[in-house]
């Protein structure tokens, strides 16, 4: 095995205004291997790749290259072109309407016109030697996802490329499609480029990986070889908690009794974003999904919710068989969804506080029956209480609260509408400690009150204080179910990471 | 056999792509409605003279046609071009009747840089606000062209006719063709006459056919408008190539509006008037997306040429009233907008279908296997 180094970054830093997404890491990368960069949400991955293809300027650090006898600084993407260093990122950042062949060298060709023979012909044989199928005079657009992604990578690796940044590449492939992919990677691992890949698929890290560098909060964990690092310590790296210094709480959440009854079930349910899964919740009950990011939990959810369009299954709300195929007719049956990503798909920014609170309610009733006025306001009041939502007014605009308080804006948005069921997708993502106790003591006491609660979080701490049952998945795949006394952190650990190691 | 694979497979034909299919039904809709007027209305429509009419008679039209095409390509607008045809020809009538006779060549071609000029000045200066300060190009071909506008009107209120005779002289040349000519009925040959203006829109739409297809700027207007982002990190100069086609955009006008003034020698304020808005149908029935990235020059060509035979058909039909010809133009222009989107989405459909076929057999086995 090669082991000349190609890329050595030391002592990387990047800070943004009141945070460091990146303090003082290390990333060595050596010819020849194909090294997994891994870590949470918000670890500061896409951070580092940004920095060396020069996107955002480093704070401190030094970035050596192979051959270059002085540390580099890079300053766009164009740059590190330039320095054999190539990205392709999740997104395809071709151009659909143009052929494959020109999509392989447009913008990095000397001179001004364009000799179409002579690219063509490059462009086959690079296509033939890949093993790509794709044919140079095809329209982009005409390809398959999977191919477009080989096109882009061919492009990647005709410049000098001495180190390949593949962000994210397979989140948008099937089986089939990754596999192809990772024939490739092997390929080009073969010829000596240096491979980093950037995913959250554990799976597909030990297929095709030889190093890991794990990140956490902006900085690094450490450097393993894969047959080094077992699964389930890799997911401890990531989230971070060594299994010995856990302080384990007595979670207060009512056991699901033997004769409780569901109030919502499913079989089979799939949704254009997500795999067929079974799923039931109890009266009163509180339970979760978790697994990693992109593990698919998000999605099961929104499949519950209708928020992505059915595929398949049956479902039953009380006991009766309902369609649920887009988000009002969950509602209609009592489903609430407080959504992950809040900025996006939950607050109005521009909206009051009342009217925000409101919404739900007035979807529910139809808009031929409008709240009035003064219901609106004591509505909007009675919940400010409740939840101690610190704003000025039921007047102001929602985008001036914080985080928190935004939160229980959507929060109090669905308490209004009553639900049976509701769902809680990140609610305490991004805010600060004393809203989430709050928050969590809030879902406890509804579920005393005989609701059902799905709550998702990607601190396990804080699922295992709230949920009476935990629905593990990895890799988009439900792959256990945990309760009683099997909710430990290291058994949820050792269940995401998956129970070979 | 890897090395026949390959000269093979770049040789192989490839399917249309979107734009070709697109041009090919505008080419398609010109000639059976040019078939149909020759069958019907017989008359001038039987003689070549007729296609020729229709280029001498629209030349600042494909011009312009052309400018606004390449803009449509890269993603964007260009709504003065109406305008700056106006400005130009009130300028340039005005230059040349000030000038008077000295030295006529001189003052020609002095008319002809200050068309070019005034085109070019706006296409620098629209250029630079679209592309380096992102501002809508709507908004700013808008003002522009209400710019435009009021210079001309401030230039002149009322008509300005040429009276620079070398320039008269040059508006009365034609290139004279005897064998696509006709006998007249009193046996004198009258030959095919093509203007000056006609031979400037064509080799307009060449070459910029050319400069699409076979320069770099070209393809990078073409990337630009098929996805901007993609086409920045494909590392285009996505300001740069996005500036250059408003000032080709710009130096066109500045042509076409020279090119009008060479049929018609007169400043007016209403010269060209809603130009633009010809200009854009006929880009959009030749083919051109305005979602951008997609479009040709020669699709283009056709757009205009389809324009200007409805407004013959009608002239010569009983119909004659300029309402007729709007209805006839915006049923044109629906239609083809339909036709369109019809083919498009049926294209994606088959792509689609093609694609999870070729999915569910991902490797058709080279060699059939032997049969046990």
């Amino acid at each position: 095995m090669q082991n000349e180094i190609v890329l050595t970054m030391r002592g990387i830093c990047k800070y943004f205004p009141g945070v460091k997404a990146l303090e003082n890491v290390d990333f060595t990368l050596r010819k020849g291997t194909i090294h997994a960069l891994m870590g949470e949400n918000g670890a500061g991955k896409s951070t580092l790749i940004k920095v060396l293809t020069g996107v955002y300027p480093m704070d401190a650090g030094e970035i050596r290259i192979e051959g270059i006898d002085h540390p580099v600084v890079v300053h766009s993407p164009q740059e590190a072109q330039s320095y054999g260093i190539s990205t392709v990122y999740q997104e395809i950042t071709l151009c659909p309407n143009l052929t494959v062949a020109e999509n392989m060298f447009i913008g990095r060709s000397k001179g001004r016109g364009v000799d179409w023979k002579a690219m063509e012909k490059r462009s086959g044989e690079l296509l033939d030697s890949l093993g790509i199928p794709a044919r140079p005079r095809q329209q982009l657009g005409s390809c398959s996802l999977a191919v477009q992604q080989m096109v882009a990578i061919a492009r990647a690796v005709d410049t000098e490329c001495k180190v390949l940044i593949l962000d994210e590449p397979t989140s948008s492939l099937d089986d089939k499609e990754v596999e192809m992919l990772f024939a490739l990677m092997r390929d080009l691992k073969a010829r000596g480029v240096g491979i980093i890949f950037v995913t959250h698929f554990l799976e597909q890290v030990y297929a095709v990986s030889d190093q890991i560098t794990v990140l956490r909060n902006g900085q690094l964990v450490g450097e393993y070889a894969v047959r080094d690092l077992p699964q389930v310590k890799l997911v401890e790296k990531m989230i971070g908690k060594d299994l010995e210094d856990l302080s384990v709480i007595k979670k207060h959440a009512p056991p699901a009794g033997e004769n409780s009854v569901n109030y919502y079930e499913a079989e089979n349910l799939s949704s254009s974003e997500s795999r067929p899964f079974d799923f039931h919740i109890a009266r009163g009950e509180v339970n979760g999904f978790t697994g990693l990011l992109g593990s698919g939990r998000s999605e099961s959810v929104r499949a519950i919710f209708g928020a992505d369009p059915a595929t398949g299954g049956t479902v039953r709300v009380d006991g009766k068989h309902v369609k649920i195929s887009k988000p009002l007719d969950a509602m209609k049956h009592g489903i609430g969804y407080l959504p992950e990503d809040r900025k996006r798909d939950g607050i109005i920014a521009d909206l009051s506080v009342r009217d925000n609170i409101t919404l739900a309610l007035q979807v529910v009733k139809g808009m031929n029956h409008p709240i009035s006025r003064a219901k609106a306001e004591a509505f909007a009041d009675e919940y400010i209480k409740a939840l101690d939502i610190k704003t000025a007014s039921s007047d102001t605009p929602i985008k001036s609260l914080s985080g928190g308080n935004q939160q229980k804006v959507i929060l109090a948005r669905w308490l209004l509408t009553h639900p049976q069921y509701l769902i809680l997708d990140e609610p305490t993502r991004g805010i600060d400690v004393g809203t989430k106790t709050e928050i969590q003591k809030l879902v406890l006491k509804l579920a005393e009150e005989g609701m059902s609660i799905t709550f998702i979080s990607s601190e396990i701490e804080e699922m295992l204080r709230t949920c009476s049952r935990l629905i593990v998945m990895r890799d988009r795949k439900i792959v256990g179910e945990l309760t009683g006394d099997e909710l430990t952190q290291e058994h949820v650990m050792k269940t995401i990471a998956g129970g070979e190691q | 056999m890897a090395d026949k694979n390959r000269g093979a497979r770049i040789r192989q034909r490839e399917p249309l792509t979107d734009a070709q299919m697109l041009m090919f039904i505008s080419i398609g809709i010109f000639a059976a409605m040019y078939l149909a007027a020759m069958l019907t209305l017989k008359g001038g429509f039987l003689k070549p003279q007729q296609i020729f009419d229709l280029l001498n008679d629209n030349a600042a039209l494909i011009i312009i046609a052309c400018s606004l095409t390449i803009v449509m390509i890269g993603g964007g607008i260009n709504i003065s071009v109406g305008g700056v045809i106006g400005l130009t020809v009130m300028s340039c009538a005005l230059f040349l009747n000030k000038v008077g006779v000295e030295s006529s060549f001189l003052s020609i071609l002095l008319t002809f840089l200050l068309a070019l000029g005034i085109g070019l000045g706006f296409g620098l200066l629209q250029g630079f606000l679209v592309s380096y300060l992102e501002i809508q190009p709507f908004i700013v071909t808008l003002a522009g062209m209400f710019l435009a506008r009021g210079l001309t009107t401030i230039l002149s209120v009322n008509p300005v006719k040429v009276q620079h005779e070398a320039f008269l002289a040059l508006v009365k040349t034609k290139l004279k063709i005897d064998w696509l000519g006709y006998t007249a009925k009193n046996g004198n040959l009258i030959p095919a006459k093509i203007e000056i203006g006609a031979i400037v829109a064509i080799a307009v739409v060449v070459l910029m056919y050319l400069m699409l297809r076979y320069t770099k700027l070209g393809r990078s207007i073409y990337a630009v408008g098929g996805n901007r982002q993609s086409a920045l990190m494909l590392g285009i100069n996505v300001k740069r190539s996005i500036f250059w086609s408003y000032v080709i955009s710009g130096l066109l006008s500045g042509l076409a509006g020279f090119v009008f003034l060479m049929h018609k020698p007169a400043g007016n304020a209403s010269v060209a008037m809603r130009g633009e808005m010809d200009a854009i149908a006929a880009s959009i029935i030749g083919g051109t997306l305005l979602t951008g990235g997609v479009g040709n020059v020669i699709g283009t060509l056709f757009g205009a040429m389809i324009l200007a035979t409805i407004q013959k058909i009608i002239a010569l039909s009983p119909l004659n009233a300029s309402w007729w010809q709007e209805m006839a133009n915006g049923a044109m222009l629906g239609f083809f907008i339909i036709l369109q989107s019809v083919v498009l989405s049926a294209r994606s459909r088959g792509r689609a279908k093609r694609l999870t076929r070729e999915k569910a057999a991902p490797q058709p086995p080279e060699d059939p296997p032997p049969s046990a």
